[in-house]
């Protein structure tokens, strides 16, 4: 009751009273509150979109732009299934991907999931770019999947993953199934 | 082929009896006919028997091998299992559909037959909203996503998918189908879909309750007292899908990992996290007769939230390990998420006037003020999960770029408004009506405050001193305390003054305040998830290895024998590896362990299956990642230390057992 001075008394009863506070004051109160609580989430939104925010890229974006040497990235790509080595001892993952397109139009364009997979990978000419995992080797890990793997791509172009999705829709058309690494 | 047909013709029904009832239903209050309102509810009872026909002939399609349906061609295949050929009903996109549907038509039959006498008015627009929601998504059922088409072939070879055989071509039955997914061969496929269902489609009753009040105008709270109750059922279903999803994921999926952010996850916590706020905020209206119009919101918003989901997973828009593949539902969903939304916010503003507050809010540290923290907080996180899911495709529009954010965004992001949320959960229950004095809740919270930080810096110094770890663990143990206090405080007055031994005090004192006492027993159980999510989070510990037969790992204390490898063929046709290891503490056998790989040769797919060895302290999770030819017996495992993880378990077992308690019966 420190703020008495800001209320005013209504007397009911002898005992008995209850405090009328300004309204101003209260809504004051509340929408300073409001704006320190909203604020600080929009700053920590903020600050995490651009730390942790990955750029989505194709094997050609990522080869052609050196920007992007260093950075965050989601790269997405056609695993060539003859290129996959594992080292069990180490559990070093190496495999190579093809470029596919990135938006999901282009990949409607020409046919769907399954078909780009496959063109990608019997293309000799398609642009390729080398992996390293280190984790476990995914299940779904195969010729013609699609991976979506986060990391960077260092200087020796050669794209270190942090994580490593699959997707195989040869058969599952309905019903893509995924797995992810860590 | 007959039985297709009739599937399909039932469906069609289904959808002409909503439409019917949708239009009737309206029509009967314009003209004041009982007789038409009666018709109508018996419209969109009819839909029920109709739903429950369609489903039973497609669950009798797959079981009988039916190849020639697509939809049973795509999930089943003969050696499955027969439980598994039933959870194919929802194992793809159109069966999960018509699945849905059926219990839309079930909540809407059960909501028809409850006593109406306290909201007659209400009655007909309910009709209304359910009817034309159900005739929504029966829409997708009956043109864009038919379970029951069947395969025809022509003169040349080319395969159609059709409901009537198209000119010269005659019906193609494979011999076999491709089988439901390996991924979703498991027993949690039998439980975790339906729950989260449940849980989605209970959110319809109170949004249909909403929209009728609005129409009718009533400011009255008797309606939401029932809105309560069948969101509370909805939220316990919700709740029980999410963690099931979260232990299935654990065992199978996630390779110790229980929560991924994924945005099918996210799609599902979202609506989750607005009715909290809802359940919350609730009783603010019913107590004090105050935030009216963000009730009504909240309500609009979770509906929204579900739909959205349900749109986020089946139109391909986000790829993600629950989502179906890219499929032509996008435009309509998108469109009917927009209309609802639109005209329900349209009709809150309409009636923004007859809604407002019986009283002003006073403080930030009354209960009224806390209560709002709450709301607020839950609709910061929603914001911020909401953020996540749709920036890649708002940072596409507008960047031309896309840009993702994963795990690492949602918990810094996150982390400190559950930690909020958590400290909240102990303050909130001691404050008081209308008034907030900090110094009578400093003199309450103190002690509690100072044995939850000790407590919590402690087991935090066990494992390993973090700032993170030991404010989480402060905050849990600090919660913990007031919340058992308040059982005591509450439970030593009933024992003084009715003299009854501690445990009937307990129980007595609960069953008369079931909201209140089983809210806190929900909050208990949310702290201990707390708990485990703490533990796994911060202090997991991983190693892995290639090692010979009978060598051996450590990992936090334990040590791990390598013992044998079994390689044999299980009677549905997947390939088993089974590696034997003992687990050691202290040089004394612990336990056995069986970490497999599974593979299925007909879609030439693995399967990882853990070995795990659970106390209330931690689990070791062991995985067989991979081995030598069967002659060198070598093999590789990896192998995580998860902290405290059952915690999370245990707590959500004690969640759900608070809401069914705080459920259970209506209070006077």
């Amino acid at each position: 009751m420190a703020n008495c001075a800001e209320h005013s008394v209504i007397q009911l009863a002898a005992n008995e009273q209850i405090f009328i506070p300004k309204p101003y004051i209260i809504m004051n109160k509340f929408i300073i509150g409001f704006f320190v609580i909203i604020s600080a989430v929009i700053g920590l939104i903020v600050v995490n979109t651009v730390n942790t925010g990955q750029y989505f890229q194709t094997v050609d974006e990522l080869l052609s732009n050196p920007n992007m040497q260093g950075r965050n990235v989601r790269l997405s790509g056609a695993v060539l299934g003859d290129t996959v080595t594992y080292n069990t001892d180490t559990l070093e993952l190496r495999f190579e991907v093809v470029h596919i397109p990135g938006d999901q139009k282009d990949i409607d364009a020409q046919g769907g999931l399954a078909t780009v997979l496959y063109k990608a990978t019997t293309n000799p000419n398609a642009q390729r770019l080398k992996v390293v995992y280190v984790g476990e080797k995914p299940d779904l890990l195969r010729n013609e999947a699609q991976a979506i793997m986060d990391g960077r791509i260092g200087t020796d172009g050669v794209f270190y993953a942090d994580t490593l999705l699959l997707k195989c829709p040869t058969r599952y058309e309905d019903q893509v199934p995924q797995q992810s690494g860590q | 082929m007959l039985l297709a047909n009739l599937g399909a013709i039932a469906t069609f029904l289904a959808w002409l009896s909503c439409i019917y009832a949708s239009v009737m239903s309206v029509l009967a209050v314009r003209k004041s006919r009982a007789d038409w309102l009666e018709s109508a509810r018996l419209a969109a009872f009819l839909s029920w028997p109709l739903l429950t026909l369609a489903c039973l002939l497609l669950i009798v399609l797959i079981t009988q091998g039916h190849f020639e349906v697509a939809y049973v061609s795509r999930v089943s295949s003969w050696n499955m299992p027969w439980y598994l050929k039933v959870t194919a009903l929802w194992g793809g996109q159109q069966g999960s559909l018509l699945f849905w549907s059926w219990l839309m038509s079930t909540f809407i039959g059960v909501a028809l037959l409850r006593d109406w006498k306290q909201e007659r008015d209400l009655y007909p627009y309910v009709i209304s909203v359910l009817s034309i929601t159900l005739a929504f998504f029966l829409l997708l059922n009956n043109v864009l996503e038919n379970p029951f088409v069947t395969y025809w072939q022509d003169a040349f070879g080319t395969v159609s998918t059709a409901l009537f055989p198209p000119s010269g071509t005659t019906l193609l039955i494979p011999e076999d189908g491709n089988g439901l997914n390996p991924l979703l061969r498991h027993p949690g496929m039998i439980i975790h879909p339906p729950m989260l269902y449940l849980g989605f489609i209970g959110f319809i009753i109170p949004y249909a309750f909403a929209m009728a009040a609005l129409i009718v105008g009533r400011t009255d709270d008797a309606w939401m007292r029932v809105t309560r109750r069948w969101s509370l059922f909805a939220w316990l279903f919700l709740s029980l899908g999410l963690v099931l999803g979260g232990r299935w994921a654990y065992d199978v999926l996630g390779w110790g990992g229980y929560w991924g952010w994924d945005p099918v996850e996210n799609a599902a916590l979202l609506p989750w996290l607005s009715g909290t706020a809802f359940l919350h905020s609730v009783v603010i209206q019913e107590k004090r007769g105050m935030f009216k119009h963000w009730n009504l919101a909240l309500v609009i918003i979770t509906y929204s939230l579900v739909v959205l989901g349900t749109f986020l997973t089946r139109s391909g828009t986000l790829s993600s390990v629950h989502a179906f593949a890219a499929s032509s539902l996008g435009p309509v969903f998108l469109s009917y998420i927009t209309l609802m939304a639109i005209v329900a916010m349209a009709m809150l503003f309409y009636r923004w006037n007859s809604l407002k507050p019986e009283r002003p809010l006073e403080s930030w540290l009354s209960k009224e003020g806390l209560f709002l923290l709450n709301n607020l907080l839950f609709m910061v996180l929603v914001v911020t999960i909401l953020w996540g899911v749709l920036y890649p495709i708002f940072s596409e529009l507008f960047t031309g770029q896309v840009i993702t954010v994963g795990p690492p965004f949602y918990e810094a992001t996150t982390g400190p408004i559950w930690l909020a949320l958590v400290i909240l959960m102990g303050v909130a229950p001691l404050s008081a009506w209308n008034v907030g004095s900090a110094k009578r809740l400093g003199k309450m919270l103190w002690l509690p405050a100072v044995v939850g930080l000790a407590l919590g810096i402690g087991l935090s110094w066990l494992y390993q001193l973090r700032w993170e770890s030991a404010a989480g663990l402060s905050a849990a143990f600090f919660t913990t305390l007031v919340t058992l206090s308040e059982y005591f405080r509450g439970a030593a007055a009933r024992r003084r003054t009715k003299n009854e031994p501690w445990l009937k005090a307990i129980w007595n004192m609960a069953i008369r305040n079931r909201r209140r006492y089983g809210g806190y027993f929900i909050h208990l159980g949310v702290v201990l998830m707390a708990v485990g999510i703490i533990g796994v989070e911060l202090f997991q510990t991983t190693t892995q290895g290639s090692i010979p037969l009978h060598g051996s790992l450590q990992l936090a204390g334990y040590e791990m024998h390598y013992e044998k490898l079994n390689q044999f063929v299980a009677p549905d046709g997947r390939s088993v590896t089974r590696a034997v290891v003992s687990v050691w503490q202290n040089g004394r056998q612990v336990g056995e362990l069986y970490p497999r790989q599974d593979f299925y040769p007909d879609t030439q797919q693995t399967s990882t299956i853990p070995g795990v060895r659970s106390t209330l302290q931690d689990d070791f999770y062991v995985l067989l990642v991979g081995w030598e030819p069967i002659a060198a017996q070598g093999a590789t495992f990896k192998i995580y230390h998860n902290p405290l993880v059952n915690w999370l378990w245990i707590g959500g077992i004690i969640f759900v057992l608070g809401i069914t308690f705080a459920a259970w019966r209506e209070e006077a």
